[in-house]
């Protein structure tokens, strides 16, 4: 029996309103999107949603004394709260380089977290 | 204080539209273009917003804020652009007559070199703009602490890594505040409810997907926070129904206890300086009145960014910048060429703010809008007479639309035609 769902694609600022017309985990048709990243977020949405997690760690010693970091690639939204507690156990050492590994693989995910500015020393 | 500094282009700010505008500045060959900035680092408030979202026109893929800075301060580098880091243009004058055109003149202070008078042969304001205060709100109740501008909680939490709170309220649905719902349930805090004073919201629809309807955050529309609960620290906030006719239905008060309540209720064009120079502000947008080549009523002054008008994309931002900048730039090298007609743009019904105001027909042209309420379905952006025309799949007042219109078109506009009316229909 098929099922639509509904759900607002977040690619870019546009935010169409997509149905999604799906068959137990698979997707027979998308409709409302206006380009071709519409129709791969409601794939992902249904199969497993995922999102670019965002979020600081604390620096010791640093210009700042919290670096911004993000996920290289978005990772499962069911995963998002394991991950920001383990990245609010790291404490980072400065100079800091705008895209540097600061936890690989982290909770698992098979994505790392990586800095999202540079950050030199006090 | 020192004798007068000489400079080719100065910008003022050095957020996305002052490091866009000198990077056009230096391309289009002004020589000494200087970015005046008070913080100890340019980026702006890009700086504080670490979420990802920004850069998809310019850059083809999603950044953050810092990254965005980041790539941009790298073609800042590579094209020359001076940056003059914590210093601030706290007085600008009215601009003077110099061998034959008109010059800027401001004044800075820095803490190692004091006070000084700045000449520069054009001007681009780039401040950005400030957040509506709790001030201007004239919400009932006591004055307890807790109470942040959401952008202010955004630095404490993203920059400076301190907690302004832990159950925390948020009134508006402006975009920062939808950002920072989603930031403080990260960071350990329970968000209790956003509350929009409006039928509809007045961010992007996707932060209510990804920033509330994510992380199960309730928002209610037709709702306002009216009074202030608790003695030295926030205990939580009244939040009363807004009816029909737009005003409180009384009875419909509720307590939410909440020990913070972030402030997400619009943001103004920060134009004191533009005031102190005697440019000619614009009633609807707060920002300078500007023509197509971003330029103001004082001619060797220009604008850029949300000194302008608030936009809801950096992208956009930036592009206007890098007009701004070119066109400070060749007014610098004495090669600024405005078109020779003059219309004022008049826009139509459910047009709230509109930038730029006027068109010379020197170049092609992006008209940046914003409805003032929404509309849900198909309508046509017109731009009359006879100039343009775009379908819409819907317009609505937290996303910017933009309709293009052709210098070659507005030059044969027949000579007595001095408006271009701007104009939704609904279909």
């Amino acid at each position: 029996m098929p099922d639509v769902k509904k759900f607002l694609c977040v690619s870019c600022p546009v935010g169409c309103s997509l149905s999604v017309t799906v068959e137990g985990t698979k997707v027979i048709s998308v409709e409302g999107n206006t380009c071709p990243l519409g129709e791969k977020y409601a794939h992902s949405e249904v199969a497993n949603p995922v999102r670019t997690f965002t979020s600081t760690v604390r620096v010791r010693g640093g210009s700042l004394p919290v670096c911004p970091v993000r996920s290289k690639t978005p990772l499962p939204l069911s995963r998002v709260f394991d991950v920001t507690r383990e990245v609010a156990k790291l404490t980072a050492e400065p100079p800091i380089e705008v895209g540097s590994t600061l936890i690989e693989n982290v909770c698992g995910t098979g994505v790392d977290i990586v800095a999202s500015r540079s950050l030199p020393k006090r | 204080m020192s004798g007068l500094r000489r400079v080719d282009v100065a910008i003022i700010g050095a957020g996305p539209a002052g490091v866009a505008a000198g990077v056009a500045a230096r391309k289009e060959g002004a020589e000494k273009v200087v970015v005046f900035e008070r913080d100890w680092e340019p980026g702006g408030i890009l700086q504080q917003c670490i979420h990802p979202g920004f850069g998809l026109h310019t850059f083809g893929e999603e950044l953050t804020g810092p990254e965005y800075m980041h790539r941009y301060l790298e073609r800042a580098r590579e094209a020359g652009v001076e940056f003059d880091l914590n210093t601030m243009v706290f007085q600008m004058d009215k601009p003077v007559s110099s061998d034959g055109r008109k010059a800027a003149r401001f004044w800075v202070m820095n803490p190692s070199r004091g006070i000084e008078q700045v000449e520069a042969k054009s001007v681009v304001l780039a401040m950005g703009c400030r957040e509506r205060p709790a001030g201007a709100l004239g919400i009932a109740g006591s004055r307890p602490s807790g109470v942040y501008t959401a952008g202010a909680a955004q630095r404490f939490v993203n920059m400076e890594g301190l907690m302004p709170g832990r159950k925390v309220a948020i009134m508006g649905t402006g975009d920062i505040g939808l950002i920072m719902a989603r930031r403080m349930v990260l960071e350990g805090a329970d968000v209790v409810g956003v509350f929009e004073i409006m039928p509809w919201v007045s961010g992007l629809r996707r932060n209510i997907a990804q920033c509330l309807d994510d992380f199960h955050i309730p928002y209610y529309l037709n709702q306002s926070v009216c009074e202030l609960h608790g003695k030295g620290r926030l205990e939580g906030v009244t939040v009363v129904e807004i009816g029909a006719d737009r005003k409180p239905v009384s009875g419909s008060e509720k307590f939410v206890s909440c020990d913070t309540l972030l402030l997400a209720v619009g943001l103004i064009p920060e134009n004191e300086l533009s005031r102190m120079a005697g440019i000619e502000i614009e009633p609807g947008t707060g920002g300078p009145l500007v023509n197509e080549l971003m330029q103001t009523s004082e001619e060797c002054v220009f604008a850029a960014g949300n000194v302008v008008v608030v936009y809801d994309l950096v992208d956009f931002v930036s592009r206007e910048g890098e007009r701004a900048g070119a066109s400070a730039a060749r007014y610098a090298m004495g090669r600024l060429v405005k078109g020779d007609r003059e219309f004022k743009i008049v826009p139509g019904d459910n047009i709230r703010i509109i930038s730029p105001q006027i068109l010379t027909a020197s170049e092609d042209v992006t008209v940046y809008l914003r409805v003032g309420s929404p509309v849900e379905g198909k309508c046509r952006l017109r731009a009359d007479p006879g100039l343009s025309s775009q379908n819409l799949r819907y317009a609505r007042p937290g996303e910017m639309n933009e309709i293009k219109l052709r210098a070659d078109k507005l030059k044969a506009l027949a000579p007595d035609v001095t408006n271009v009316a701007i104009g939704l229909e609904v279909l």
